[in-house]
């Protein structure tokens, strides 16, 4: 049997962190009473024009930025139409022709075998990243055969990421997303929360011989976390093998993922291609965004963006500070990636080492092994820890100036979890678990034993 | 050149129009007649002109302040029916009917 070669390309959608829409001044949150958050033009009234929002315009650029992408300095607004019950317009505005980044990268990392120690860097190129509206909340109510429509999340601001078919299965795709999400909340351009939908992720996956033209892709929708990601994306990826290799074939369809079942099911009625009929939006001139070169003399700051001023203004992506991490502090690198991994993790691990003398390389087994540990068996974040960054470093100072043992450190920590306000020298004292360092005082213990047990000597000095 | 019966019921269907009669659909063949004139001028290497502002900046740039919404009442008031303060709308999109189910004039073409 000739080996298949399944290729996985990925279309993200992250709503941008902003205080309102994209193109009103409706608020943007997540929950909220249905159709409070939402303006004429949201609702698409007669007479109502759209507004650009600037800070979606930077939330792009830096997205864009910080992905590799070249920034075009003049981008286009367009109308996709088609007709749903959540799109009061019959079209989206969004950016076909001439989107406001294009031609990026994102590098990320993926274990091999599952060995964190064996990592390796792929990388996936970004075809573009658009601006555009989200829609409405569809809620389908089955039982009276209607749909309830929320018009909250109407126009709220979208990023789309449109990633290459660089990937081969679900887990480069998960670890792809996962860093992509990284990436866009050290930015702050979005939360990325998939549970809240602020990151949706649709895939399209195929498969071929190699040597031979790509196969039909599917399209798979419905996928709600980066564990069903990889799931979702193995499971395509085996069906169309299977399809293929018992002499069926594979439609170019949209299939959305059942999670109780593991499975992808086919989502529309074959109504044939979709004909968006896209054409320029009439009511927004192109978005002219400028560099220090380009920037013109005589205009109102708060109309212009700076792609420079942006990119001067970036925060360290994760791959940088990973690396500043195992630099500063001697860790590995997979360290590096779990600290990240974890909410606050990392300035948590900072900030013990910053208040103890151990080396950096022993508190990180702390954090990584103990800490953490911890936390994931009460389902905490590491801002819930019941034990503050304050009083690991102070039993982390015990240990290391050999007041207490490693074991006897680790019935304190278990103490600790408590969170009952107890110190670590309290509890030390509490349960008599100081190393004792007198000389004599040990010569006393141990000739306590020997004279408590000496039957049990006799017979080791015999042999 | 005559339009296809296909492609008149493609653009019903994405447009949601109804060509209602001859004289309709004679209409929209004129047009394109008309319209179609664009092709006589050649325009090989020139770049499409979709506003006749061009580069000149004009695109105003809004702050990022609430200022419009909680106007569910006003909203809701032009909904023919509702259900707590949602819109009602029909459990998905209808499908229109296959051309030989219609009852239209397209029917008979």
């Amino acid at each position: 049997l000739a080996p298949w070669v399944p290729v996985v390309g990925l279309e993200i959608h992250a709503q941008i962190s902003s205080n309102s829409k994209l193109f009103s001044g409706s608020q943007v949150q997540f929950a909220a009473p249905p159709n409070s958050l939402v303006s004429f033009f949201d609702a698409s009234l007669p007479g109502t024009l759209p507004v650009l929002n600037r800070r979606c315009v930077e939330a792009a650029v830096m997205t864009g930025l910080a992905l590799n992408c070249s920034i075009n300095k003049k981008s286009l607004f367009d109308r996709k139409h088609y007709f749903y019950a959540d799109l009061p317009a019959g079209y989206q505005i969004t950016q076909q022709r001439v989107p406001i980044a294009v031609n990026g990268s994102l590098s990320y990392s993926l274990c091999i075998d599952n060995k964190m120690s064996q990592m390796v860097t792929k990388t996936v190129r970004i075809k573009q990243i658009q601006l555009e509206q989200d829609s409405g909340k569809s809620l389908h109510d089955d039982t009276r055969s209607q749909t309830l429509v929320d018009l909250n999340r109407a126009g709220v601001g979208l990023m789309e990421v449109v990633m290459e078919p660089d990937m081969c299965c679900g887990e480069e795709a998960a670890a792809a997303v996962r860093e992509l999400q990284l990436i866009l909340q050290t930015l702050g351009s979005s939360q990325a929360v998939m549970a809240e939908g602020q990151l949706r992720v649709d895939a399209n996956v195929s498969v071929h011989h190699p040597g031979e033209p790509y196969g039909v892709r599917t399209e798979v929708k419905n996928i709600n976390s980066i564990r069903f990601l990889a799931k979702a994306i193995d499971y395509e990826i085996q069906r169309q093998i299977e399809e293929l290799e018992n002499g069926g074939t594979i439609l170019n369809e949209t299939r959305a993922f059942d999670s109780k079942l593991g499975c992808t099911v086919p989502m529309r009625d074959k109504e044939g291609k979709q004909d968006y009929r896209f054409m320029p939006e009439p009511n927004l001139p192109p978005l002219i965004l400028y560099d220090a070169k380009s920037l013109p003399a005589n205009m109102n700051h708060q109309q212009v963006i700076n792609i420079d001023w942006i990119h001067e203004r970036l925060p360290d992506l994760p791959s940088v500070k990973r690396k500043k991490l195992v630099e500063q502090y001697g860790i590995l690198p997979e360290h590096s990636f779990t600290l990240l991994n974890e909410e606050g993790l990392a300035e948590f691990f900072e900030s013990v080492v910053k208040q103890t003398q151990m080396k950096p390389k022993k508190v990180i087994g702390w954090i990584l092994k103990d800490l953490l540990s911890y936390l994931k068996q009460h389902s905490l974040t590491v801002k819930e820890s019941p034990v503050s960054s304050f009083v690991l470093a102070d039993l982390l100072n015990l240990l290391e100036k050999k007041e207490i043992s490693s074991t006897a450190a680790k019935q304190v920590l278990a103490e600790l979890w408590k969170g009952e306000g107890k110190t670590p020298l309290e509890i030390v004292k509490e349960q008599k678990l100081e190393l004792l360092q007198d000389q004599k005082e040990l010569e006393q213990i141990c000739q306590a034993v020997i004279d408590g047990h000496k039957n049990e000597v006799i017979m080791m000095v015999l042999g | 050149q005559k339009v296809s019966v296909e492609v008149l019921q493609h653009l019903e269907h994405l447009a949601l129009v109804d060509f209602r009669d001859a004289e309709g659909v004679q209409r929209l063949q004129k047009a394109i007649q008309f319209a179609d004139q664009l092709h006589e001028v050649n325009t090989d290497g020139v770049e499409p002109m979709d506003s006749v502002l061009e580069d000149r900046w004009c695109l105003y740039l809004r702050e990022d302040d609430v200022t419009e919404g909680n106007c569910t009442k006003e909203l809701l008031e032009n909904a023919r029916e509702k259900v707590e303060e949602y819109f009602v709308a029909p459990p998905g999109n209808i499908p229109l009917p296959k051309l030989e189910e219609q009852e239209t004039f397209l029917q008979g073409s």
